[in-house]
């Protein structure tokens, strides 16, 4: 357990029945030497709060007026874009050390650990690029779309922003998972928090106009062009093939806005591809050409990477779908519990083919389960926030959840993983995971099979 | 009310409710791309070739433009991990005539290579022409691209040294990649279409079935892995990483001096970083190319350190301290260049 003196503002009284029955009937009969003993065995563990108890009348800082009781504030608009408190520094997208050597085709992870609800902060948005990212000026920015064959559209078209921001847009809360979330782990444990397990992950509302739209506009003939290649403007020019069905269904968007703002430029300013349910790979950020075909394009991210090897030596192309999957973040790996007592058991749950029906959590490594609370709205292909209450003992435990989703798919274990799949697949790692607690409240990652 | 009028009326409103039915397309919005634009962008080659421009290249102008432009991520010889995972290596004979990379399989392979991976030789065409080289992506002209891409097909042994490759042959490599026949879309992942249905993949059916069992569902937890005690500490002090405050607190993994907050902003160091330096050089320590202080060692006492380690940076250069070649930074300003060599040279503090 973290050190109870060093918790502010704990004046705590002696722990309740810290006498037994036959303890407080030899208090009742005068044995009163015996009843020092039990202070003394019970203030052992409660040592500061006591003392501070007897120190003072009650907690400084409500007895003494803090400055902000007693100063004059700041005025409006002294942050004219507000920033987090400066209390707030430790929450950031970090690195994991030695996954890649070059900044400019690595990965930062959202600090899972410390989010709350479904929406990642844009500023939080984990990042992943292929070749640096850009800030790219939008009144330069162009989006094209044209046909791998003249037949397969009546014209290749070019627009601006000015004109794709005049279109029928559309605004939905999708979450975006890397491919190669807790790919790190597909053998073993290998990092020890969320941020890095689970950390490639994010939600927010993407404002744009469906693909259908554009692609209609152009005169795509849908029986013939099967396939959409998304590229992107950087210098990688990022490639995917997304299957037409996907844009027919009208979940594809050519998004502009994220979280009420402007795409930030680490996530593709000022344009970029949502495809909900698939992997990050596809959403292709500073999309600056849509090209339909009647062909899947191969393309190195579809060819060389991104692809699932398997026992056999095949390997799994274009696989893209994120299967249902959950993590628990509060608590995870690399905290540590304050004290025995309640605890609100919370965590994000979310299915590439649609919503979440359920959530259950298991305490004991899996052999019982409870169905957790599930918070609302439950939205197609979104992130969803579980809650469940827990009362930790002090004794080892190990905090699993396991996903449903509306297909009536469960999430799988490592082991059920494994045996399909192997260890080196490296994408598409969506087993449970499991967080052990010990008896001084540290939490740290193991895997269950 | 004349009938005149009132039948403009019945009009006006019939003609107001077909505008709302009958939509006639976002007009004023985008315009027709003109051929110059089409191909100027539309640079993706398939894996029927259908994109691929005309053009060749031989293997030796090929070597010549990889040490150029290419070595000094991928080594001499495209086997380098240092800066990216390898491109070339891995395969054998037996792998080319059966179009499966047996390595992948068996265990015998150390660490995946490109050409271990890639089934379509059109993919690596396509990638070297629209991304590479990596800080000049788009820079090199279609004879190069095949004159690269041949140097590597005869590293990887797939073409002799006195190949040349061009639109002509490219389909000919085709037939002898090394895993040309290692892929399969026969899983659940695939968001479109079944192959039975003219698509991909099996139509979204998972390959693991797990049941929400909910009481007693196993008699033990097997426990697979736990987390080694060298990744507790491998990224930094976890009780920094969460709040101070909050249902929990991170747990401190490092004790002493590495506890404590970093110190105070270096400039310099910073400028190295943004600059790109520091992703292959590390202060005491080699990354890819050699620490500072090893720089620092081999330059004491030489008077012209500076000028020298100046030119070094701007131009670039290759056998002083190994055989991945340092690449020209010639985009940085020359006022950062000055700053960070006498940085360097004054111990990189």
């Amino acid at each position: 357990m973290v050190d109870i003196v060093k918790q502010p503002g704990l004046l705590r009284p002696a722990p309740e029945n810290f006498l037994s029955e036959t303890q407080v009937a030899a208090v009742a009969a005068g044995r009163r030497d015996f009843l020092r003993k039990s202070f003394l065995a019970a203030g052992a563990a409660m040592a500061a709060p006591m003392a501070a108890r007897a120190a003072v009348e009650g907690d400084s800082n409500i007895l003494n007026l803090p400055e902000w009781s007693t100063t004059l504030g700041k005025p409006v608009a002294t942050n004219p874009y507000g920033m987090p408190s400066k209390f707030e520094s430790q929450l950031l997208r970090r690195e994991s050390p030695g996954l890649a050597r070059v900044g400019g085709a690595s990965v930062s992870f959202a600090p899972l650990q410390g989010l709350f609800g479904i929406i990642t902060p844009s500023g939080l948005h984990f990042e992943r690029h292929h070749q640096g990212w850009q800030d790219i000026d939008p009144t330069r920015h162009r989006l094209m779309i044209n046909g791998s064959d003249d037949k397969l559209l009546k014209k290749a078209k070019v627009y601006t922003m000015d004109e794709l921001m005049r279109l029928p847009s559309v605004s939905r809360i999708h979450f975006i998972e890397c491919g190669a979330n807790t790919g790190l782990e597909w053998g073993n444990v290998a990092v020890p928090t969320v941020q890095y397990t689970h950390g490639m992950l994010s939600c927010s509302e993407f404002t744009g106009v469906p693909l259908k739209t554009l692609l209609e506009d152009c005169g795509v003939d849908y029986k013939k062009a099967r396939y959409v290649l998304a590229e992107g403007a950087d210098g990688s020019s990022m490639t995917r093939t997304i299957p037409m069905e996907m844009v027919e269904s009208g979940e594809v968007i050519v998004a502009y806005g994220q979280n009420g703002e402007m795409l930030r430029p680490e996530n593709g300013y000022p344009l970029r591809l949502v495809v909900p349910g698939v992997q990050g790979v596809s959403w292709v950020k500073w999309l600056r050409r849509i090209e339909v075909g009647d062909q899947p394009y191969a393309t190195k991210d579809e060819a060389v990477h991104y692809i699932d090897l398997l026992p056999n030596g095949l390997h799994r192309q274009y696989s893209s779908i994120q299967e249902c999957k959950s993590v628990i973040t509060t608590p995870s790996g690399g905290q540590s519990l304050l004290t025995q007592g309640f605890y609100n058991v919370s965590g994000l749950a979310w299915s590439g083919r649609g919503r979440i029906k359920q959530v259950d959590v298991s305490f004991d490594g899996g052999i019982n389960w409870q169905t957790a609370r599930l918070e609302g709205p439950i939205q197609n292909k979104a992130l969803t926030r579980f809650n469940i209450n827990w009362v930790w003992d002090g004794k080892p435990a190990i905090l699993q959840s396991r996903a449903i989703d509306e297909t009536g798919y469960v999430q799988p274990s490592y082991g059920q993983l494994r045996a399909v799949r192997g260890t080196k697949s490296i994408y598409h790692n969506n087993a449970i995971q499991s967080w052990k607690v010990v008896e001084s409240g540290e939490v740290t990652n193991v895997q269950v099979l | 009310m004349s009938r005149f009028s009132k039948s403009v009326f019945v009009f006006a409103l019939f003609s107001a409710s077909t505008a709302a039915i009958a939509f006639d397309g976002y007009q004023g919005v985008g315009r027709q791309a003109t051929p110059a634009e089409v191909k100027a962008w539309d640079i993706d080659v398939r894996p029927d070739f259908k994109g691929l421009p005309k053009g060749s290249g031989n293997v030796e102008r090929g070597n010549e433009l990889f040490e150029e432009k290419c070595a000094s991520c991928h080594g001499s010889f495209g086997e380098s991990n240092e800066v990216f995972t390898p491109l070339a290596g891995g395969t054998t004979k037996d792998d080319i005539k059966n179009g499966r990379v047996r390595g992948l399989s068996s265990g015998e392979l150390p660490q995946r290579t490109t050409f271990t991976k890639v089934a379509t030789i059109s993919t690596v065409f396509d990638y070297i022409q629209r991304a590479m080289p990596w800080t000049a992506p788009k820079s090199l002209k279609p004879d190069e691209v095949y004159a690269i891409l041949a140097y590597l097909l005869n590293l990887q042994e797939i073409v002799p040294a006195d190949f040349v490759l061009s639109d002509k042959n490219i389909g000919d490599v085709q037939k002898l990649l090394p895993n040309r026949n290692g892929m399969t879309t026969d899983h659940g992942l695939w968001p479109g279409a079944s192959a039975k249905k003219g698509g991909i993949g099996n139509g979204g059916v998972p390959d693991v079935k797990n049941v929400a069992c909910m009481k007693n569902c196993k008699s033990t937890v097997q426990i697979g892995s736990t987390l080694p005690d060298y990744a507790r500490t491998a990224h930094g002090e976890l009780a920094d990483q969460y709040r101070h405050f909050g249902p929990v607190r991170g747990t401190r993994t490092l004790e002493g001096d590495a506890a404590k907050p970093a110190a105070a902003a270096n400039p310099n160091l910073e400028l190295a970083t943004k600059s790109g330096c520091m992703a292959c050089h590390g202060v005491s320590n080699k990354i890819v190319g050699p620490g500072y202080e090893e720089v620092v060692t081999r330059y004491r006492g030489q008077t012209d350190a500076e000028a020298r380690l100046i030119g070094k940076v701007k131009a670039g250069g290759q056998g002083a301290w190994g055989s991945v070649p340092m690449p020209p930074n010639g985009h940085l300003p020359d006022e950062d260049i000055k700053t960070l060599v006498k940085w360097i040279l004054s111990g990189a503090k």
